[in-house]
């Protein structure tokens, strides 16, 4: 096997519609950035399924590590006063 | 960022036992996650030879394409063949999460060394087998999947979600074909019959031996890569297609065919096991042709992808 | 009046049904699985504007199944077989690149034609071939400026091919688009790309007495009378039944 037909990987991020963020719908194999997004509609929207793509070399994502997860997220897990339902609200106010 | 020196202590064991509640508590296992070898193995062949299926299952119905007999039906079918190469692509990118690359998966799909499903080493012989191929090959490979979109593997439980979405239609389609061919001339129904005829059976294989012989089934089961025990899924099967082949007007082959209030099911006959095995052996009417001409493709193939690797090269960064 | 252009919705979606069982030949054949997709992807639009088109000028069954060989209206270049992966570009660069500009005239063309629906249907086929243009433009740069081999294949392929692109200029009945009008833009536009691509433009005639304006006559290539075959052969077999 020529390792000159192995393309790369790339990690393709989609768009469902307006107002939606990018999210991860899967990878590809693409020679370059252009051919990927060009591949990434083809394999990800063929049913309408996006208004945007991105695409990401997938060696060039850095990851946390599963063994980080403690320090990384567990500081999160205990601020829920980032969460709104943390706050008791007086039945009858609006717009809040 | 130092690492929690805990983590570093943690021995195998109580990577273990992480690993074991998690799928015990119908949490998924993600990429990155510590997981047993044994349970990633079983993943990466399960995966593939999905995969594998995917692609290969290409050919028995492209072989239609060009003689579709009005342009509706050759939409449908193309569209329904490209969902094949895209069901592919996506149990292939799910299975690279896995640290296999695609290269390393189609190599060992062209030179036997992992497999893909039996059934498409069966022919199409007649464009009744598009329908027939859609209503119980689809239909036998959705009873089987729609619990995989529960596996306890992340990466190949959301694209088992997403394949299952695009895969509604092509049942469908299969259905509808049979049916229109049904209550069409009597040629046509004839050769709906026979397709029937001939891909019953290996529907029926498709679930995988019984269970007292099925080496994998026990601990795929308990890793929740499986939800289901094959003959489970296969009875179930059994007792939705009986009542639609009846409103499709046709005969499903078998003599021993009966509904048994006992058990609320269709009793059904002895699956013949001998030819499971041939064909699994590659003494199918085609696996000969299916893989040769997945490997043709290869390899005519090279040089353009060559080409492509060639001008990324050399045009990196600025080719937008 | 709001009458369909019968003879150029016949001529137009032979083009696109023609190509559109060319690159139907491809699917499980492709170089490399992602290009799988994208052929079929470029062959159901062009499917579907077949369809509309030719259903424009009754039914699309019949059209497409029950008309002999010299009853096509499809130019030669589009029932060219597939040959290597760098004909079927050089074929999908050609055609692509005239139908875009084609409709995108069709489309903003004002005429009685509006009402006949071709107006629409080229509003939404210029979209479509807009990507089959840009799919054939970056297969044509990479094969073009890729290795020796894919260099050497896609100028045989070019040249080849460039016999047949002269008739797609031939005025047609019917059609409110100056096409002759059109081959100077096509040929800048063609020009480009093959630069761009270290190719060379194909310095042979562009036409040849048979291959001119032969298509639209019902004049068509040998093998597609057995790309026909194969097409209608089943509908044929069973007259009269549905499917």
């Amino acid at each position: 096997m020529s390792p000159a037909t192995d393309w790369p990987l790339w990690e393709v991020f989609v768009r469902s519609r307006r107002g939606l963020s990018h999210s991860h719908a899967g990878s590809l194999h693409a020679p370059d950035a252009t051919m990927a997004l060009r591949q990434a509609r083809d394999l990800y929207t063929r049913r309408g399924e996006g208004v945007s793509i991105w695409v990401v070399p997938s060696s060039q994502i850095t990851a946390s590590s599963p063994d980080e997860k403690d320090p990384f997220f567990e500081p999160a897990a205990d601020k829920p006063y980032r969460h709104p339902t943390f706050y008791e609200i007086p039945e009858g106010v609006r717009h809040l | 960022m130092t690492t929690a020196p805990a983590v570093e202590e943690a021995t195998e064991s109580a990577f273990l036992a992480a690993f074991d509640a998690a799928v015990a508590a119908d949490s998924r296992i993600e990429p990155r996650d510590w997981m047993p070898d044994a349970y990633r193995a079983t993943l990466v062949r399960q995966m593939a030879q999905h995969a594998h299926s995917e692609i290969i299952g290409m050919q028995p119905e492209a072989n239609w394409i060009t003689r579709a007999p009005s342009l509706r039906r050759k939409a449908i079918l193309m569209a329904k063949v490209q969902d094949e190469a895209g069901h592919g692509l996506y149990l292939y990118s799910a299975t690279e999460t896995l640290g296999v690359g695609r290269d390393e998966l189609l190599d060992k799909l062209h030179s036997g060394r992992q497999r893909y499903s039996s059934i498409f080493n069966y022919p199409t012989l007649t464009w009744a087998d598009v329908g027939a191929i859609g209503w119980l090959v689809d239909g036998a490979a959705i009873t089987n999947q729609v619990p995989l979109c529960r596996c306890s593997y992340g990466p190949y439980a959301r694209a088992m979600i997403r394949i299952c979405k695009e895969e509604s239609f092509h049942q469908r389609q299969g259905y509808e074909l049979l049916l229109t061919l049904s209550r069409g001339t009597a040629e046509q129904h004839a050769m709906a019959q026979d397709a029937v005829d001939r891909w019953w059976w290996p529907s029926l294989m498709m679930f995988g031996p019984p269970d007292e012989e099925s080496g994998h089934s026990a601990q795929s089961m308990e890793w929740k890569i499986k939800r289901h025990s094959n003959d489970e899924l296969r009875q179930r099967f059994v007792d939705i297609c009986v009542p639609q082949a009846e409103i499709l007007g046709l005969t499903l082959p078998d003599p021993d065919l009966r509904w048994n209030e006992e058990r609320g099911s269709y009793d059904y006959g002895d699956i013949d096991w001998t030819e499971f095995q041939q064909v699994l052996r590659g003494n199918g009417p085609c696996n000969e042709q299916r893989i040769s001409q997945r490997r043709q493709a290869h390899e005519d193939g090279a040089w353009v992808r060559e080409a492509a690797s060639a001008y990324a090269a050399k045009h990196e960064g600025g080719a937008r | 009046m709001n009458r369909v252009p019968v003879t150029a919705a016949i001529a137009l979606g032979d083009d696109a049904l023609v190509l559109a069982q060319r690159l139907g030949e491809w699917a499980g054949h492709a170089p490399v699985l992602e290009e799988d997709v994208a052929l079929a992807n470029i062959a159901l639009d062009l499917l579907g504007q077949a369809r509309t088109l030719l259903s424009m000028a009754g039914d699309e069954d019949q059209h497409a199944y029950l008309r002999e060989e010299r009853e096509f209206r499809n130019v030669q270049l589009v029932e060219q077989p597939n040959g290597d992966f760098a004909h079927t570009i050089a074929r999908q660069l050609y055609f692509a690149t005239y139908q875009q500009l084609m409709y995108s005239e069709l489309a903003t063309a004002q005429s009685e034609l509006e009402q006949g629906g071709l107006a629409a249907l080229a509003a939404k086929a210029v979209k479509e071939v807009a990507y089959h243009r840009d799919h054939a433009v970056q297969w044509t740069l990479r094969l073009g400026d890729g290795t020796p081999e894919s260099h050497e294949r896609m100028q045989r392929a070019l040249d080849a091919l460039w016999r047949y692109t002269g008739e797609l200029f031939q005025p047609m009945e019917g059609l409110p688009v100056d096409l002759p009008a059109l081959r100077e833009p096509w040929l800048a536009a063609i020009g480009e790309v093959v630069a761009r691509a270290t190719l060379t433009m194909p310095d042979g005639p562009d036409r040849t007495p048979w291959a001119a304006g032969a298509g639209r006559q019902g004049v068509h290539t040998e093998s597609f009378g057995r790309m026909l075959a194969e097409m209608q052969h089943l509908h044929r077999a069973h007259p009269g039944a549905s499917w």
